[in-house]
């Protein structure tokens, strides 16, 4: 395993009394497609919001492609791709425009972002729409194209909180082939998901519970600990292991 | 700075690819311009008149032709009795009607004084004070003519000053441009923000190489100068089609109005930083600043004439400021000298409203 791209050393978020993360420490290596799941309100994407520097944390430590999240925010901001779960590309804007847009506010140059957009378009074989508004495409390729911007400027790291929400299988089963294609290329992938099926796509997995680390391990690991066949039945069983406490 | 250019094309193509939002632009200043100027008027032109004559004589018809002639009267019936009055102001068919006693011309001769009857109808008091100082001044001007070797007397001679007319579109078209540049300051800003909050493409923004102040700016500039080209667009048409006059500098006025469109604008952001939902935007933008904006600016309702708790209020609201320093300046040719002070209380309030929601903006992330 290479050089650790995510470092988190306790890191903790509360607001007011209610603790959102709770001493979260990870190590996560280049390459790896690291699940992070739980349950709605169990402090994934308060997680995901510090570590993109969205929201500052409330006290631990961290670094992020080698930069630490406190001091080195410009160079985690450099090296890190997101992408939420509302896709957030403009869909007023055409294809060609959102990859333009996009390329130029991460940074690129004007040359760089006319050679990333002809290849872009090929290989999402979006030519023959490259100047139709988004608003019209459909959801599968506003969400392929949303990926691919956000690894557009080559960042260590891409955040993808939920992106496959409200998608059908087939069209995830397609998404999570660009992911394996992106982590081939020694892509980091951070993603948060409510699906079971795509938990088992992750090279390792991290489930929360009430903002804390429920258990951390490679998918086939966790289910032989918990001596079961699928990982759903490793989340009910964290999750009623919480209830009855 | 790359970067940021491709942040200003895209909020350029935002605005013109949206047609509501292009229409609320450039067409709302037309439409709210052409309104106040030819709908909107204080002015009355034809004021529907009956006369109930109990005297019939040289005078009172020398007094009624005056009154026909006079361009402000309609006479649209001759009345013979108190009811009929009264069924005629029920029925609406006149605005005022002129009371003649009986025997009028003797008395005149005989007491040196007359009676006449100024009735109104007081169901809409601006129409009726104005109707009645056209009907004293008509009056007036008779008892001059036809005493003028007789007596001597005190006389006064009225004069507005910077709008001898009373043209109304003089009055409101400062009110106006302030209601204008508010509406596309500050309005469309709060949605401008607010939108990129709800569609989460402002976390990818955040999560970008531009600045936090790099966004703001970039949201603010495209208003600034499309307000900017409002402003001139009602001046120029204000000017060329109803006559309003530009008396003082207009280098003066349009950089005042720069400095409200920022104040504007810095509202605008503050809106958008305490809520994250373009429909709260709109909400406040509309009853927290459109309606302060023209009801207690003294755009349509005097200042003075309020009551004290609201006369402090409005001191609150930057149209106020921006209204005494655009009314000075187009009707008055007022130099800066006279409205340093207007000035500096919106420059206070544009910085106070900034360095807040520059503030806010930073604490969110």
């Amino acid at each position: 395993m290479s050089e650790p791209v995510i470092h988190t050393d306790k890191l903790t978020k509360r607001f007011g009394g209610f603790v959102a993360v709770d001493a979260l420490s990870l190590t996560i290596s280049g390459g790896e497609i690291f699940g992070f799941l739980g349950a709605n309100g169990a402090g994934k994407t308060t997680a995901i919001r510090m570590l993109t520097g969205l929201l500052a944390p409330t006290s631990g430590k961290a670094t992020v492609a080698g930069f630490d999240l406190y001091s080195g925010s410009e160079g985690v901001k450099r090296n890190i791709g997101y992408m939420s779960q509302r896709f957030s590309l403009y869909e007023d804007l055409t294809v060609r425009e959102n990859i333009r847009f996009f390329a130029g506010i991460y940074g690129l140059t004007n040359q760089a972002i006319k050679e990333k957009s002809r290849q872009l378009l090929d290989s999402l074989k979006l030519v023959a729409v490259a100047d139709t508004r988004l608003a019209s495409l459909p959801l599968g390729w506003k969400q392929k194209l949303a990926f691919s911007v956000a690894i557009l400027h080559e960042p260590k790291i891409v955040f993808l909180d939920e992106p496959t929400g409200g998608v059908d299988p087939v069209t995830r089963r397609r998404f999570w082939d660009m992911i394996y294609e992106a982590s081939k290329q020694g892509l980091t992938i951070f993603v948060t998901t409510h699906y079971m099926d795509e938990a088992e796509y992750c090279d390792r997995l991290c489930i929360m519970v009430d903002g804390k680390v429920a258990a951390l391990d490679r998918p086939d690991a966790m289910k032989r600990t918990f001596g079961v066949e699928s990982m759903n039945e490793v989340f009910i069983q964290l999750a009623r292991s919480k209830k009855t406490e | 700075m790359h970067s940021f250019r491709g942040f200003l094309l895209k909020e350029f193509y935002h605005i013109f690819r949206d047609r509501r939002m292009a229409a609320i632009l450039f067409g709302m200043p037309l439409i709210q311009l052409l309104l106040f100027g030819f709908a909107i008027r204080n002015e009355i032109q034809e004021v529907n008149l009956g006369i109930y004559d109990q005297s019939h004589d040289a005078v009172t018809r020398e007094i009624t032709d005056k009154f026909a002639s006079s361009g402000y009267f309609v006479m649209t019936q001759e009345l013979h009795s108190r009811a009929e009055i009264e069924h005629a102001f029920a029925e609406g068919s006149i605005a005022e009607a002129i009371v003649f006693e009986p025997g009028f011309a003797t008395r005149m001769i005989r007491e040196g004084r007359a009676n006449v009857q100024v009735l109104t109808d007081g169901s809409n008091p601006n129409i009726s004070k104005i109707i009645t100082g056209y009907t004293t001044s008509v009056l007036q001007d008779y008892r001059n003519t036809a005493l003028r070797t007789a007596e001597v007397g005190v006389e006064a001679v009225p004069l507005m000053m910077f709008n001898p007319e009373l043209k109304s579109v003089n009055l409101f078209v400062p009110g106006l441009m302030a209601l204008i540049l508010m509406l596309v300051s500050a309005l469309m800003t709060s949605i401008s923000i607010t939108r990129e909050k709800e569609s989460g493409t402002m976390e990818v923004l955040l999560v970008s190489s531009l600045r936090p102040v790099e966004i703001i700016v970039g949201k603010v500039v495209p208003y600034f100068l499309l307000a900017f080209v409002n402003v001139v667009t009602v001046v120029a048409l204000a000017s060329f089609v109803f006559g309003v006059p530009c008396r003082g500098s207009v280098t003066l006025l349009m950089l005042e109005s720069l400095l409200f469109i920022v104040t504007a604008l810095s509202l605008g952001i503050f809106i958008s930083t305490i809520t994250s939902s373009q429909q709260v935007a709109m909400m406040i933008s509309l009853a927290g600043l459109l309606l302060p904006t023209i009801l207690l600016s003294g755009f349509i309702f005097p200042v003075a004439s309020m009551p004290l708790p609201l006369r402090m209020i409005s001191n609150l609201i930057p149209a106020k400021w921006y209204l005494i320093i655009v009314r000075g300046i187009m009707l008055k040719g007022t130099s800066f000298g006279y409205i340093w002070k207007e000035t500096l209380v919106l420059a206070l309030m544009a910085t106070v409203l900034m360095a807040a929601s520059i503030k806010k903006f930073k604490t969110r992330l």
